[in-house]
């Protein structure tokens, strides 16, 4: 039984939930988005990544309401939304700081938003209740912000934000502040409560192991512009820049010039008086065009003697290694004076590990393991 | 939109008839003569002769009158001096207070705040009048130093500057310490144990980082203080001689004893006209201080 | 960790006890038998009975007390909203006057506000008394109330408006749920710094007071000139009283919520 795959944007039919239609915003001489289009579907965890400065959270705000496009149109169900104040959007945000109000309990936190909306007193009793089972935080229910810990208060500006079961949620940066090991374990229950919610999220993060986790899509950002916008997958194993290439994940880039040899086959040259490298690419490149391999460190393997029929094998020495338990990546230098690395699992202890500082080792890799780029 | 404007607009208004408005007619009453009449002054502004009719009436007399006699010019050098030397001897009693309060421990810091903030809400009336029954001839200041051997006969302190001095201090002392207390408490601690590890006597590294660190708390404790000393009146009407010049005493002995009001209100003008300068320095310090502080 | 030297020690010993001798001398006196305040002749409580029973003071005492705490009120209010336009209004036409003007009182002698005051209310026929007092002690106050408020407001973390406001409160909603009860601290201390003014101020008062308005510092202050009064040590004494109290009050009411919240704090991140 195949499982349905969730891709609307794939979908031909499917009408996206928001509409970033040639959208730039300026803060005087500054251009923080620079003529964006974007959609982005129902039901989506849509991650906004990138550096910072790269407009992400501008993007997030103008959705919030906080800001206005300079130019072009932003459109939440079809709806032109820019002629409407942010207590008016169905829209919610989770603060990065939180802005949990001080001076109300945790209830009441929840609460304020549904009490803006003139529910029925009842409503929101059972709605809160909900909320706080939601993110299993019923005990503290009648504590104040300050009484509770860094992860119980994430949860409450999350339980709030989604109080008013928003069509979209935006959330900035919301595990920041919390531990890796806390913060490994919300992101679970993030993509959970988005599942179980059916809520759209947009996640803002610079951190790219977070948006490769929770998000459906990712759309790297730079300089207000979107580079790359693809499903966790193809944006680390098939980059369309060296930027995506080298700000998700850890990758080598060698640079050479393409001379095709074959369908989608191409020889490139990175050394004077060295074996071109053997790649297969479905972007096409002219003859002499110059190009860029990216090749991830666990695709590249490493042994003592030149491996018998790989696609490509260089020599180099072991310049580094670094030990993180699970894995090791050997910095491997090759004659030009190249660094590339090279990962595996630590299938044995350190004391029997194969190679060593100084060792001289063969790196090898397939014709399909890197993604040949442009630039 | 509308709603910003009328939050801008009744505490702007407010201000414009009650503090811009008075300046004016202070300036145009200046310009003035002095009249028997309620209220005595000549011309008034009637609207029927028309601006022009009270226009041609105003003159500078008054202020030619200021420049004329000889009283006035010097209590303006009066009260410039003694503000001057009361600012500088409130610094040197509130800065070691400040100084004292930052270097002690922890837990009694909100205590000494307490009692450095106690005399500021306390009467200001009141403090100045404790210290009349002190300094007098038959007070309690002469009593112990008559009574310890220190001198024979009594000091005569009340009534004159010396009193106006140790008034000043006492009542603005607070204005002082807290600013440079605020500064002080701000210092980096370790700014002053780098200057000894690179070799500052303790005295060297107070004067050479601690003291320029707090210029800013120096700063506006001196304005707090010499500005409204510049128009003091009540301490130098209680404490002070009938040689003590100072120009509050001055505006409010022209306005109520002499009843002439031009002349109060040209002494008013020039005194403001004084005070710009230092007022305009004090907003653009907090104002740079503010800016720094976001 | 005590690191006072002795001259701090000094310097602090002798810089309070310069605050608070005149201050307890004052308190002495007023239980000095004899009417002399410099003699001390046994002790009694007859002024603070002779005191109680003075009509013009206690009425004096009543018209003080009216107009501070009218002024302070409306000060308090027009300040806030002062305040509020000064740090989030933005660029608006004649900010720098309006700047200049929240200021410049703070620091302006007050023989020239009473002056002019008194002036704009003759010349706009205005009757004195105790309206006109009033009007200028909110008119100095509110900028002592604006000074206070601003600097809360400027600290206030505005991201706690914006989740108000996108969880759906109008402008207006999001100051009255939210920021109020947050600065509402600030918004206090500038009323009992206005309050504390308004009681306190002689100048301004005897400009704009009228004849049927007598202030108490107005009364005081006539008594005193003609020399020292144990009637006055014993008013003095009743008013440090109060300002002891409530100060103290004030510094073990902070001191406590401190502690207080400190330990919930810490008690949160252990749970």
């Amino acid at each position: 039984m195949t499982i349905p795959v969730f891709e609307p944007w794939n979908d031909p039919e499917a009408k996206p939930l928001i509409q970033f239609q040639n959208v730039t915003k300026r803060f005087g001489e500054f251009t923080a988005i620079d003529d964006l289009t974007l959609g982005i579907y129902e039901r989506e965890f849509f991650a906004l990544l990138g550096p910072s400065g790269c407009g992400k959270t501008t993007m997030m705000r103008m959705l919030a309401g906080f800001e206005t496009p300079t130019d072009g149109k932003i459109y939440l169900s079809g709806q032109d939304i820019a002629p409407v104040p942010p207590n008016k959007r169905l829209v919610n945000m989770m603060f990065q700081s939180y802005a949990l109000f001080p001076h109300l309990s945790i209830w009441d936190n929840i609460a304020f938003g549904l009490k803006r909306e003139n529910k029925p007193k009842h409503d929101i009793e059972e709605r809160v209740q909900e909320m706080l089972r939601l993110t299993r935080l019923e005990k503290f229910a009648r504590r104040k912000p300050h009484q509770i810990s860094g992860g119980q208060r994430q949860r409450v500006a999350l339980a709030r934000s989604l109080a008013k079961a928003p069509k979209l949620l935006l959330l900035d940066e919301p595990l920041g502040a919390l531990d890796k090991k806390l913060r490994q374990d919300t992101q679970f229950e993030l993509m959970d409560i988005q599942e179980k919610t059916g809520t759209t999220f947009v996640i803002v993060t610079h951190d790219q192991e977070e948006a490769m986790t929770v998000a459906s899509r990712v759309a790297v950002m730079d300089n207000g512009k979107l580079v790359q916008v693809a499903t966790p997958d193809r944006i680390y194993e098939n980059p369309n820049s060296v930027y995506v290439a080298d700000f998700i994940g850890d990758v080598n880039i060698i640079e050479g010039t393409a001379k095709p040899t074959g369908p989608d086959q191409y020889d490139i040259a990175w050394k004077e008086g060295a074996e071109p490298l053997n790649v297969k690419s479905q972007n096409s490149f002219s003859d002499g065009q110059t190009c860029h391999l990216a090749i991830r460190p666990e695709k590249v393997t490493i042994s003592a003697d030149k491996p018998a029929d790989a696609d490509n094998a260089v020599q180099g020495r072991v310049l580094d290694i670094a030990y993180l338990g699970n894995i090791s990546t050997y910095h491997v230098e090759l004659p030009t004076g190249a660094v590339i690395k090279a990962q595996t699992a630590n299938t044995r202890r350190i004391a029997r590990r194969a190679f060593n500082w100084e060792d001289p080792v063969w790196l090898s890799w397939t014709a399909t393991a890197g993604v040949l780029l442009a630039e | 939109m509308m709603r910003r404007f009328v939050l801008i607009a009744i505490p702007y208004l407010w201000l414009l008839a009650l503090f811009l408005v008075p300046f004016a007619i202070v300036f145009k009453i200046a310009l003035s003569d002095a009249a028997i009449a309620r209220p005595p002054y000549f011309p008034q502004f009637d609207w029927v002769e028309g601006i022009g009719a009270f226009l041609a009436e105003l003159d500078f007399e008054n202020f030619v009158w200021l420049t004329e006699d000889d009283l006035y010019w010097k209590a303006y050098l009066s009260s410039l001096r003694i503000a001057v030397i009361s600012t500088f001897l409130t610094l040197l009693v509130g800065y070691p207070m400040a100084y004292g309060m930052v270097r002690a421990p922890e837990e009694w810091r909100p205590t000494l705040m307490m009692l450095v903030i106690l005399p500021f809400w306390t009467s200001f009336l009141i403090r100045v009048y404790a210290w009349m029954g002190i300094l007098s001839n038959e007070g309690l200041l002469n009593q112990f130093l008559i009574w310890t051997g220190l001198i024979d006969s009594p000091l005569t302190i009340l009534n004159t500057n010396t009193a106006v001095y140790i008034g000043i201090v006492y009542t603005y002392l607070p204005f002082m310490i807290l600013p440079i207390y605020s500064a002080l408490e701000r210092l980096d601690g370790s700014l002053i144990e780098a200057a000894e590890d690179l070799g500052c006597s303790r005295l060297q590294a107070f004067w050479l980082v601690t003291i320029p660190l707090s210029r800013a708390g120096i700063i506006a404790g001196c304005f707090l203080v010499f500005i409204p000393t510049l128009g003091e009146f009540v301490i130098p009407s209680l404490l002070g001689g009938s040689d003590t010049l100072m120009i509050g005493k001055v505006l409010w002995e022209e306005f109520f004893s002499n009843r002439d009001w031009p002349v109060a209100s040209a002494v008013a003008v020039v005194l403001l006209l004084l005070l710009i300068v230092p007022i305009v320095l004090f907003q653009r310090n907090q104002q740079k201080q503010q800016e720094a502080e976001q | 960790m005590n690191r006072l030297s002795w001259f701090n020690t000094v310097s602090l010993t002798l810089g309070f006890a310069f605050l608070y001798i005149p201050m307890v001398i004052l308190i002495i006196f007023s239980f000095n038998e004899s009417k002399l305040v410099t003699v001390w002749g046994g002790f009694s409580a007859k002024w603070y009975g002779e005191l109680l029973q003075n009509e013009s003071f206690l009425q004096a005492a009543w018209v003080t007390l009216k107009v501070a705490v009218l002024s302070s009120t409306l000060a308090t209010v027009l300040g806030t909203m002062a305040a509020y336009v000064l740090v989030r209004g933005g660029r608006f036409l004649g900010r720098t006057l309006f700047s200049g003007m929240i200021y410049a009182p703070l620091v302006m002698p007050e023989v020239i506000t009473g002056l002019s005051l008194l002036l704009l209310f003759i010349g706009i026929g205005l009757d004195r008394g105790v309206m006109t007092i009033v009007l200028a002690h909110t008119t100095f106050a509110m900028c002592y109330v604006s000074v206070v408020v601003s600097s809360r407001l400027i600290t206030f973390d505005r991201s706690l408006e914006e989740a108000a406001l996108d969880l759906g409160c109008s402008q207006a909603e999001a100051f009255r749920l939210v920021t109020l009860p947050i600065i509402a601290p600030a918004v206090i201390s500038g009323w009992l710094l206005a309050f504390t003014l308004s009681l306190d101020d002689l100048v301004i008062a005897s400009f704009t007071a009228g004849p049927s308005a007598t202030t108490l510092p107005i009364k005081i202050f006539s008594a005193v000139r003609l020399g020292v009064s144990p009637e006055i040590n014993a008013l003095s004494t009743i008013m440090i009283g109060i300002v002891t109290v409530g100060v103290v009050t004030a510094s073990l009411v902070t001191k406590r919520q401190m502690v207080r919240q400190r330990r919930d704090e810490q008690n949160a991140e252990r749970s």
